[in-house]
């Protein structure tokens, strides 16, 4: 079904529908800082998952998991950490 | 003509006129939303209906908005959500409504529009001019004239049909002309309601579209069961592509308005032209004269009285003006020495916007006739039929000499 | 059982799906977000979480008509949508109108049987742009008229989008490019339109103000506006660390200290009950000694850092009577403030 892009009228849905999820488009090449949480320090009460404006701290049952592809490196989560287990670390090459 | 489907009694008789006449017609539309702003000539549709819809007589939700600019929005919002949507205006309400006027159409929403023509302000002026109309005409909106109220009961309720055709999916502006018809008495044939739901197929369809994240086609409305986002920001990348959609569907109308207006004459015996034409005594005509609206009833009655006597005169009334039916009218016009083309408003700094498409379908002909635009009527100044026949003896004049001298003219001015 | 915390949120008719208010966050850790990763606002800017948090309070399906602006652009750029939920941008000035026909084209589908379900909420998301200014005229109809509607105002206090001139909504003295702080004039002059209060005098069911940083507070109060039959109101502060030149990770504190200056007081107001504070600004209210001065406020943003300035003391004072001034008069109407 893979149509070149950028697509021509033709292939292009009716009323100008956008047609991918921005799940395709993964804004984690932003990042100037990365976060990563120290699972001894985290006591999983998911303030991080609650205010990442980019849903890039996921749940996985267990602990909250920076999905790197997304994370912008704003920094908030490691900012309201409650027990400071998130530290922003500079985005390596 | 054969005889129609539904037989002249079955059509009751109505006296009213052209703003109830497009009430009714709405009224057995099946409309779901009707969200109006009160603006002079066009007051009677929305009052006429706000008593249908008081009496229960209408399963539409009215929406008294507070601008003619949230009208069309509100109206956007519904046919976004499913729904089949109307709703009625005249010049400066028109001109308000403009941003999303083009919005409406090339998020491919049918709604249908009334536009109840009237003169553009300044200075502020309630009567009849094609001025508001014309500006639109840009706007990706189908526009069909009409000539007198029964027509503007037929058109409304052509108007959901060809807007809702699949190959069309367009929204379409109805025009009536502001007190001329909106607000002289006139008797019309209605059909049954049974007979209009059925022409329309019941309530709205609506068209699906395929969307890859979907992984199949999904209905073009704001559904809970398929998520869509209506409205995305378009860099340089996708704009232009995503007009050519609209281009391309504007290419399909003509026959879907024909079509149409044979289904219609099918059923009810009235036929307009072939839909987008309405020629007059054209075949043989060495003068022809095009306009639009109710103005070409009198147009006409100057027509077979100087055919009378002997002079080979014709008309043609356009009742699509967009898309501009450049094939059929040059067929139309080119044995023609002289084309008059009659324009009820102006494009400052150029000629009347008939005029400016009528140039246009006849440039490619190697003899073509000569031109002439004739502005009247600005701001309601009435046309009579002998300002129509000085306008005829000036273009038979022309057709004698070959020499147009003056190619814009006013017709019914004073110096 | 899906393995990816992304996909759409779909509502099938006819299913039973349950989405009881509740603020405990590993079961809300379940629920799928309404807007999708991968969108393009700002690192750390505060509007994707007023969605986030919307969606945390949803009871059932919803569909959204959002103004132009930061919000709308960044989510929808074509051929990409972050919007997991049905979703629709017209034009900047009427998200209020096209949420209100949305609203009269449910009831009337619904009244002929072709609504398969029993309700969908519709909401209009709008900035401030988009609301105090070119969309009141909207806003102030839709309350008029009564549809169901939540209207919900996340409030960055300026034009964002089109790079930050001064709207209705932007406090007195701050700098934006359109009411710079330059020699003669110290920024915006004007002070802050009481919009909340507007829709309170129009006496709609429910109004209510809100911060992303005090959200169980806010998801309460989203999901009382949407069970409420009729327009409700909820006007939610929304940091721009671009605009109001502050650092990327204090979004969530300056929610917090526009709260505790009073600058931005948490409140409600209920038709037929009256204003009701709540939250932290309740706290306070009972405590007068937790309320901050507003220079807590003021010190963490660029944009008001010529107010700190030694010479520009006394516009600090204005602005702190300001706030004063605002606060009281609340306090003095707060049907649940102590007396």
């Amino acid at each position: 079904m893979s149509k070149p892009e950028p697509r021509g009228w033709k292939d292009l849905p009716m009323a100008a529908l956008p047609y991918k999820l921005s799940l395709e488009y993964r804004t984690g090449d932003w990042r100037a800082l990365r976060p990563v949480i120290d699972y001894g320090k985290c006591t999983r009460c998911l303030i991080c998952w609650l205010y990442c404006p980019d849903m890039a701290i996921v749940w996985d049952g267990e602990k909250p998991v920076v999905n790197y592809d997304y994370c912008k490196g704003c920094g908030i989560c490691a900012h309201e950490c409650p027990v400071k287990a998130i530290e922003m670390k500079p985005e390596t090459a | 003509m054969a005889t129609p489907r539904i037989p002249l009694e079955k059509q009751v008789l109505i006296a009213v006129n052209g703003d109830e006449a497009v009430a009714y017609a709405v009224k057995q539309c099946l409309v779901d939303v009707v969200a109006a702003y009160p603006i002079t000539p066009q007051t009677v549709i929305v009052e006429r209906f706000s008593e249908f819809v008081a009496d229960g007589e209408v399963h539409t939700e009215f929406v008294p908005v507070e601008s003619e600019h949230s009208a069309m929005s509100a109206c956007v919002g519904a046919a976004a959500a499913g729904a089949r949507a109307f709703t009625a205006t005249a010049a400066n309400g028109l001109a308000l409504m403009w941003e999303i006027l083009y919005i409406a159409a090339s998020l491919r929403l049918p709604i249908v529009l009334a536009v109840v023509n009237r003169a553009l302000s300044a200075p502020i002026n309630i009567h009849c001019d094609h001025g508001d109309a014309y500006g639109m005409r840009d706007s990706g909106w189908i526009q069909l004239f009409v000539e007198n109220s029964q027509e503007a009961y037929d058109t409304t309720i052509q108007a959901f049909k060809i807007g809702e055709h699949p190959d069309v999916q367009l929204p379409v502006a109805v025009n009536l002309d502001g007190f001329f018809l909106s607000h002289t008495l006139e008797n019309i044939r209605m059909l049954p309601d049974d007979v209009v739901h059925e022409f329309l197929g019941g309530y709205r369809k609506i068209p699906k579209t395929y969307v890859d994240y979907h992984g199949r086609e999904v209905e073009l409305k704001l559904d809970p069961s398929s998520p869509i986002s209506f409205g995305p920001l378009d860099l340089y990348d996708y704009y232009f592509e995503h007009k050519m959609h609209q281009i391309e569907a504007m290419k399909r109308v003509p026959d879907v308005v024909k079509k149409v207006n044979e289904e219609w004459s099918e059923l009810t015996g009235r036929s307009y032209g072939d839909g987008v034409l309405v020629p007059y005594a054209t075949e043989d005509a060495d003068v022809i004269v095009t306009v639009l609206g109710s103005t070409s009833g009198t147009v006409r009655t100057v027509v077979k009285k100087l055919r009378s006597r002997g002079y080979k005169v014709g008309m043609v009334r356009i009742r699509m003006f967009r898309p501009f039916p450049f094939n059929e009218l040059r067929e139309l016009l080119k044995g023609a020495k002289v084309v008059g083309v009659m324009d009820r408003g102006i494009s400052f700094g150029s000629y009347g916007p008939s005029f400016m498409e009528i140039n246009t379908t006849l440039y490619d002909l190697r003899e073509r006739p000569l031109l002439v635009n004739y502005v009247y009527g600005l701001g309601g100044r009435d046309a009579p039929p002998d300002l129509i026949e000085k306008m005829f003896m000036e273009l038979l004049e022309i057709a004698k000499t070959g020499e147009v001298k003056e190619k814009l003219r006013f017709l019914g001015v004073r110096e | 059982m899906s393995k990816s915390p992304y996909e759409l949120v779909v509502f099938k008719p006819g299913e039973k799906r349950e989405l009881p208010l509740t603020f405990n966050l590993r079961k809300l850790a379940e629920r799928k977000p309404i807007i999708l990763p991968g969108h393009r606002l700002c690192a750390g800017c505060a509007a994707p979480l007023v969605v986030k948090l919307l969606g945390l309070a949803m009871r059932g399906p919803l569909v959204i008509a959002n103004a132009t602006g930061c919000l709308e652009v960044a989510t929808t750029i074509f051929p990409y949508t972050s919007w997991a939920i049905p979703w629709i941008h017209s034009a900047f000035e009427n998200a209020a109108a096209t949420a209100s026909g949305i609203e009269a084209a449910y009831k009337a589908m619904k009244k002929t049987g072709r609504l398969p379900y029993d309700h969908i909420d519709v909401v209009a998301l709008a900035g401030d742009g988009g609301t105090f200014d070119i969309g009141l005229q909207a806003l102030s109809g839709m309350a008029e008229r009564g549809h169901d509607v939540m209207y919900i105002l996340y409030d960055n206090e300026a034009y964002m989008n089109t790079g930050i001139q001064r709207s209705g909504g932007t406090p007195p003295f701050a700098w934006t490019t359109t009411s710079p702080a330059g020699r003669v004039i110290p920024g915006k002059t004007q002070e802050k339109k009481p919009i909340a209060e507007i829709m309170v005098a129009h006496r709609i069911p429910y109004v209510a103000t809100g911060t992303p940083g005090h959200w169980i507070d806010l998801i309460k109060k989203f999901r009382k506006g949407l069970e409420v039959d009729g327009p409700s109101f909820i006007h939610v502060l929304s940091p721009c660390n671009r605009g109001w030149r502050h650092g990327l990770n204090i979004t969530i504190d300056i929610c917090r200290r526009a709260v505790d200056t009073c600058y931005f007081p948490l409140w409600e107001w209920v038709r037929g009950k009256g204003y009701y504070l709540t939250d932290r600004s309740l706290a306070i209210a009972r405590k007068p000694e937790l309320k901050k001065p507003i220079e807590k406020f003021l010190e963490v943003q660029g944009r008001f850092k010529h107010l700190l300035k030694p010479e520009n003391k006394h516009l600090i004072k204005q602005f702190q009577e300001y706030v004063d001034a605002v606060w009281d008069d609340l306090v003095s109407r707060a049907v649940n403030a102590p007396r």
